[in-house]
C-alpha cells in the first residue's frame, strides 16, 4: 500500500509541475504589470493586459487569418486524402504500390524541413503573402492517406459490391460507403490536423510579409519580440488569447481529443 | 497692335493659364507609398508613426502613406528582402544603418543624390549631424537618411549611489571610476549571493553595439570606410573585450554569462541593477517606469569618450516609379523636418537627428526640463560609424560569437576575437578584389 | 452500342491525381531541386548563380558552425527522445490506472501539446529568467545561488531540452493509453493469478507489447526533434555562440538572413539524409523485433 501513496504522490507532483507554466502564465495575465514577478495572494485581477494586447496588434486580423487558413487546410486534406486513399485501397493501377512508397516519403520529410526550396516555388507562383502559400504545401497530406487507405481497407467488399449493383460509380460509392463508415477516423484526423496547423510557425514566418496572411503565432512573435524592454504581463495575455482557442476548445471536448488522438495513433 | 492680335494674345495666354491647371488635374492619380520600419524601443511608437503618416497625407491629399511594423531591425531587413526578392518592394524603409552595404548589393536603392537635385534639397542633404552620416554615406553617394538614431548612455540610480554613499549627481567619467563606483553598488546578502548588480552590459542579440562603446573608448576601430575590411583581432580590440570580461569575472559587479537586452530595463527599475548601458532610445521608457530618481551620462572614457551610433535610416527602393521616388523624398523631407524631429525625438528619446530640430522651441524648453534628453546629442561629437560590411549579417554573426564565446568564458578573449576575425576574413575576401 | 467504363487504372490515377501534383510540388520537387541547387552559387544581381561543384559542401565541412550545429542537434536528440517516451509511458500507465484525481491528471498532461510552441517559448522564457523569473525564485527560496540559464553555454541547451520535453510527453502519452487500452485486462490478471509482480509483468508483457506504439512514438519524436525549432526563435536565437542552434534553425539562418542560396540547399540535404537514414533504420532494424499481438 505504501508503494501505492508513493506513486500517487509522484504522479501528482508529475502533474503540478506540468501544469506550472500554464499557472504561471494565467497568474501574470491576470494580474497588473508589478505583480507579474511577485506573487502575492491578495494581488487586485484585471483584464487590462488582455485590453492593451489586443490594441498593440492586429490579433482580430490574426484570428480571422488562422481560422481561415485551418479551415482551408482541412477541407483540402478532407478532399484530396481521402480521393487518393480510396484509389490505393481498392483500385489496382500500374505503379500503384511505387506511389504509395513515394507518398510515404513525405511522412519523414515534411514540407517544414524544405522551406528554402519551397519558398522559392512560392515566389515563381507570386503567390507570397497570401494563405496559399502557407497551406499548399501541407494539403496533400500523407499521413491522411495513410490513416484513411487504412480505414477504407476494413470496410467489408460485400458493401462495395451491393453499391456496385445498385448502379452506383466510383464516386458515388465512395461518398455512400466508405466516408460514412469512417466518420470517427475524420473527427480524428480533423482534430490533429487543426491543431497541428493553428500552432504551425516557421513556414508561416518565413512565407507571410504582412498583416494580410500572418497567422496567430507570428503575430504573437512580432509582437513580443521588440528590443525595447519586454513586458510579461502584456507578452502573457498575449500569449493566452493566442493560444486560447484551442486550450478552451480541448477543455470542453477532452474526451474527443484524447479518443481522436489515440485514434490516429493505431494503426 | 490690330484688334486681332490682341485677341490672339489674350487667347494664347488664356489656353496658358489653363494648361496650367488641367496639368495638376492630370496628376490628381494618388501616389500609393508604403515602408516597413522596426521598433527597438518601448512606448506607443506605432501610434506616432501612424500619426505622422496620417498628419501627411491631409497636408499632401495626392499620396497615401501606408507605414508597415515589421518588428525589430532583424526581423524588418529580412521582410524587406523577401518582399524585394518576391518582385513587390516597399517604397520606402526605416532600415538599421547598418544594412546599407546589404541594400546596394541587392541592387535594391537609390542614392538620395540621383533624386535629391535642387540646391534645397541638396542643402537639405547636408544638415544632419556627421555622426549620423558615417553609416549613410558610401563611395560619395548618400544613400540612407538619418530618422530614429541613437548612441549607447549610461544610465544611473540616483537613489543607490546615495545608498553607497557616492555623490549621486556624479556618474562614473572614466573607466576606473566604472569599476570602482559599480564595486560599491554591487549589495550582497548575508550568505554571498547578490542582490543588487553594480552595472549591468547587456551582450544578447547584438553585443557588437555595446562592445564598439569599448573599442571606441579605447580609440581603435572595428572596420574600415568601404566596409571591405574588419579589425577584430587587434590588441586594442582584445584589450576591451578583456576589460569587458573581467567586470564580471575579475571585479564581479556584473552578472556572468549574457545579459538580455529586453530585460535590462526592466532589471533596473527593480533595482536588480544601480547602472546600466542602453540606447538613448529607451529614454522616455525610464522616466516613465523607474520609481526613483535617475541619472543619464555619456559612457565613461577609456583613453577617450565613445559611443557608436545606432537606429535606423529612411531609403528609397528602385523598384517605384519616378512619381513614387519623388513622393518619397517629400515624405522622408517632410518627416525629418525640424519641428517634426524634435517631436520624435522628445517622444521617444531618439536623438533629433538635425542641429536645427535643438534649436526649436519646443526641443529647448524640453531639454531646459529634462537635461538628460541632451546627453545623447552632446556625445555625438565622440561617436563613430557602427559596425557595417558587406555581408553584414555575417560578418556582425562572426563578432556576435566572439564576443559571447568570451563572455561566458569559453574562450579568452584573444582567442574569440583571432577566431572572428579570421571567420570574418574569410566571409569578406570576394570583396577586396 | 454502349461505351466501355473507364478502366481501373484510368480511375485510380485520376483519383490519385491530384494529391500527386501536391506531392510532387512540394515534397519530391523540392528535395530535387534540393540536390541540385547545392552545386551552385547563391545568385545576386551583379552576379547569376554558376555551377561551383562540391563548393559549398567544403565550405560546410570548413565551417565550424556546421559542427557545433550538428553535434547540438544530435546531444538534443538523444535527450529528448528518451526522457519523453519513458515519461510518456509512465504518464500512461499512472491515467490508466486507479490513481485518484486521474483526470486532472490527463488534462495536465496533456495541455502542453495543444499550447503553440512559440506561446509555450514566451512562458518558459519568463521561467528562464535571471533574477525574477520563476526558477530563480525557486532556486532563491533554497539558498541557491542566481543563475543565468539560457545565457551561459553549459545549460541553455538542457534548458531547450526541458521545454521540448515538457511539451511533447503528453503528446506520446496518449498514443500508450490507447495502445494500453487494447491490452486485454485478462492478461493481468492471469499474471496477478500466478503471483507475478507489477514490475515483472510490465517488463516482461507490456512493454514488449507497447513495442509497435513505442515505435510509432519514436519515429514521431525523432522527426520533431528535427523539425520544431520555434522555441529556439523564442528563447535564444541560437546563442549564446550558437550552442543552441539546431540543424533547422542554422538553415533558417542561412537562406533567411544571409540569404545564401546554395549554401542552405547544401546543410538542406544534410539533413534530408539523415531523416531518409533514420527512416531507413527504423524500417529495416526496428520493424523485425516488434512484437505484434
Amino acid at each position: 500500500m505504501k508503494t501505492r501513496a508513493l506513486e500517487t504522490a509522484g504522479a501528482w507532483l508529475l502533474g503540478f509541475l506540468w501544469a506550472l507554466p500554464l499557472a504561471y502564465a494565467v497568474w501574470t495575465a491576470f494580474h497588473p504589470a508589478a505583480f507579474s514577478t511577485h506573487f502575492v495572494p491578495s494581488a487586485p485581477l484585471t483584464l487590462e493586459n488582455f485590453a492593451k494586447a489586443w490594441a498593440a496588434a492586429p490579433f482580430a486580423r490574426y484570428f480571422v487569418n488562422t481560422t481561415l487558413l485551418v479551415t482551408m487546410i482541412l477541407a483540402a486534406q478532407l478532399v484530396l486524402c481521402t480521393l487518393a486513399a480510396y484509389a490505393f485501397a481498392r483500385f489496382s493501377f500500374r505503379g500503384r504500390e511505387i506511389a504509395f512508397l513515394l507518398v510515404l516519403v513525405q511522412l519523414m520529410i515534411m514540407p517544414d524541413v524544405l522551406i528554402v526550396e519551397n519558398y522559392r516555388t512560392m515566389s515563381r507562383l507570386g503567390i507570397l503573402d497570401t494563405l496559399g502559400a502557407i497551406g499548399l504545401p501541407y494539403m496533400a497530406s500523407a499521413f491522411g492517406i495513410f490513416l484513411l487507405r487504412q480505414t477504407f481497407k476494413t470496410v467489408p467488399k460485400e458493401l462495395d459490391e451491393a453499391a456496385r449493383v445498385e448502379g452506383a460509380g466510383a464516386l458515388l460509392t465512395l461518398w455512400r460507403v466508405y466516408v460514412p463508415l469512417a466518420r470517427p477516423v475524420y473527427v480524428a484526423y480533423a482534430l490533429v490536423s487543426v491543431s497541428y496547423h493553428w500552432n504551425n510557425f516557421l513556414w508561416p514566418l518565413i512565407v507571410t510579409n504582412s498583416v494580410n496572411s500572418r497567422p496567430l503565432t507570428v503575430g504573437l512573435q512580432i509582437f513580443s519580440s521588440g528590443d525595447q524592454g519586454v513586458d510579461w504581463s502584456i507578452i502573457t495575455a498575449a500569449t493566452l488569447m493566442t493560444s486560447g482557442p484551442l486550450l478552451i476548445a480541448f477543455l470542453l471536448f477532452q474526451r474527443q481529443f484524447v479518443q481522436s488522438f489515440m485514434r490516429a495513433g493505431i494503426r | 497692335m490690330s484688334m486681332k492680335r490682341i485677341g490672339r494674345l489674350i487667347a494664347a495666354v488664356l489656353i496658358a493659364v489653363l494648361a496650367q491647371g488641367a496639368a495638376p488635374a492630370a496628376a490628381q492619380q494618388p501616389v500609393d507609398l508604403s515602408f516597413y520600419y522596426p521598433v527597438a524601443v518601448g512606448g506607443p511608437v506605432t501610434k506616432i508613426i501612424d500619426s505622422f503618416a496620417a498628419d501627411f497625407q491631409k497636408e499632401n491629399p495626392g499620396i497615401r502613406v501606408k507605414p508597415i511594423y515589421a518588428g525589430t531591425y532583424q526581423e524588418t531587413i529580412v521582410k524587406v528582402l523577401t518582399a524585394l526578392k518576391s518582385g513587390e518592394p516597399p517604397q520606402m524603409s526605416v532600415l538599421l544603418s547598418t544594412d546599407m552595404f546589404t541594400l546596394i548589393d541587392e541592387d535594391a536603392v537609390i542614392p538620395f543624390d540621383d533624386i535629391a537635385t535642387s540646391v534645397e534639397d541638396k542643402a537639405w542633404l547636408k544638415s544632419f549631424f556627421p555622426a549620423f552620416m558615417l553609416n549613410s554615406q558610401t563611395g560619395g553617394k548618400t544613400w540612407g537618411i538619418p530618422f530614429q538614431r541613437s548612441t549607447i548612455v549610461l544610465y544611473w540610480n540616483k537613489e543607490a549611489f546615495r545608498e553607497a554613499g557616492l555623490d549621486p549627481n556624479k556618474p562614473p567619467a572614466s573607466w576606473a571610476e566604472q569599476i570602482e563606483y559599480a564595486k560599491k553598488l554591487t549589495k550582497r546578502d548575508a550568505s554571498g549571493n547578490v542582490t543588487r548588480w553594480g552595472l549591468k552590459v547587456p551582450s544578447s542579440g547584438f553585443p557588437y553595439w555595446l562592445f564598439q562603446g569599448f573599442t571606441t573608448q579605447n580609440d581603435v576601430l572595428l572596420m574600415n570606410q568601404a566596409g571591405t575590411e574588419t579589425y577584430y583581432d587587434k590588441l586594442a580590440v582584445i584589450e576591451a573585450l578583456q576589460y569587458w570580461v573581467d567586470l564580471s569575472k575579475v571585479h564581479k559587479v556584473m552578472p556572468p554569462g549574457i545579459i538580455e537586452w529586453g530585460t535590462t530595463p526592466k532589471d533596473f527599475f527593480e533595482r536588480q541593477t544601480a547602472m546600466m548601458w542602453t540606447t538613448t532610445g529607451n529614454l522616455t521608457n525610464v522616466k516613465n517606469n523607474a520609481s526613483f530618481e535617475f541619472g543619464v551620462a555619456m559612457l565613461p572614457a577609456g583613453k577617450r569618450r565613445g559611443s557608436p551610433t545606432g537606429g535606423g535610416n529612411f531609403h528609397i527602393f528602385k523598384k517605384s516609379t519616378p512619381a513614387q521616388q519623388a513622393a518619397s523624398l517629400k515624405f522622408i523631407k517632410w518627416i525629418t523636418s525640424p519641428e517634426r524631429a524634435a517631436a520624435w525625438g522628445i517622444d521617444t528619446g531618439y536623438v533629433a537627428v538635425r542641429p536645427d530640430a535643438w534649436e526649436t522651441g519646443t526641443m529647448k524648453r524640453y531639454v531646459a526640463g529634462f537635461p538628460a534628453a541632451a546627453v545623447a546629442r552632446d556625445q555625438l561629437q565622440f561617436a563613430v560609424a557602427e559596425l557595417s560590411t558587406h555581408e553584414n549579417q555575417r560578418v556582425t554573426k562572426a563578432l556576435n560569437d566572439g564576443l559571447q564565446a568570451a563572455l561566458t568564458g569559453t574562450k579568452t578573449p584573444e582567442q574569440a576575437m583571432k577566431d572572428s576575425q579570421r571567420e570574418a576574413e574569410r566571409i569578406l575576401r570576394p570583396y577586396r578584389k | 452500342m454502349r461505351g466501355r467504363a473507364p478502366s481501373s487504372n484510368v480511375i485510380g490515377w485520376l483519383l490519385v491525381l491530384p494529391a500527386a501534383v501536391l506531392l510532387v510540388t512540394f515534397t519530391h520537387f523540392p528535395t530535387a531541386a534540393t540536390l541540385y541547387h547545392s552545386f551552385f552559387s547563391t545568385a545576386k544581381p551583379s552576379r547569376p548563380a554558376v555551377w561551383v561543384g562540391l563548393d559549398n559542401y567544403r565550405n560546410m565541412v570548413e565551417d565550424p558552425v556546421f559542427w557545433q550545429v550538428l553535434g547540438n542537434n544530435f546531444w538534443y536528440t538523444l535527450a529528448t527522445i528518451p526522457l519523453s517516451i519513458v515519461l510518456a509511458m509512465l504518464m500512461a500507465v499512472w491515467v490508466n490506472g486507479k490513481i485518484a484525481g486521474r483526470g486532472l491528471l490527463r488534462l495536465s498532461f496533456f495541455t502542453p501539446t495543444v499550447l503553440p510552441m512559440i506561446a509555450v517559448a514566451n512562458i518558459w522564457l519568463f521561467f528562464y529568467t535571471p533574477g525574477y523569473g520563476l526558477l530563480e525564485q525557486i532556486t532563491g527560496l533554497f539558498g541557491l545561488p542566481s543563475h543565468n540559464w539560457l545565457g551561459s553555454q553549459s545549460t541553455a541547451l538542457p534548458c531547450l531540452i526541458v521545454v521540448t520535453v515538457w511539451k511533447e510527453a503528453g503528446f506520446f502519452m496518449i498514443f500508450y493509453l490507447a495502445a494500453l487500452q487494447q491490452i486485454s485486462p485478462n492478461l493481468g490478471e492471469a499474471a496477478a493469478l500466478m503471483g507475478a509482480g507489477r514490475w515483472y509483468f510490465f517488463r516482461r508483457v507490456t512493454f514488449p507489447l507497447l513495442m509497435p506504439t513505442t515505435l510509432f512514438v519514436l519515429i514521431n519524436a525523432v522527426i520533431n526533434s528535427f523539425r520544431l525549432v520555434d522555441h529556439i526563435v523564442v528563447m535564444t536565437k541560437g546563442g549564446p555562440d550558437n550552442a543552441t542552434s539546431l540543424l533547422l534553425y542554422y538553415i533558417y539562418d542561412v537562406g533567411f538572413k544571409f540569404w545564401d542560396a546554395g549554401y542552405a540547399a547544401a546543410l538542406t540535404l544534410v539533413l534530408l539524409i539523415i531523416l531518409a537514414a533514420f527512416a531507413m533504420g527504423q524500417f529495416l532494424f526496428l520493424d523485425r523485433r516488434v512484437h505484434y499481438q
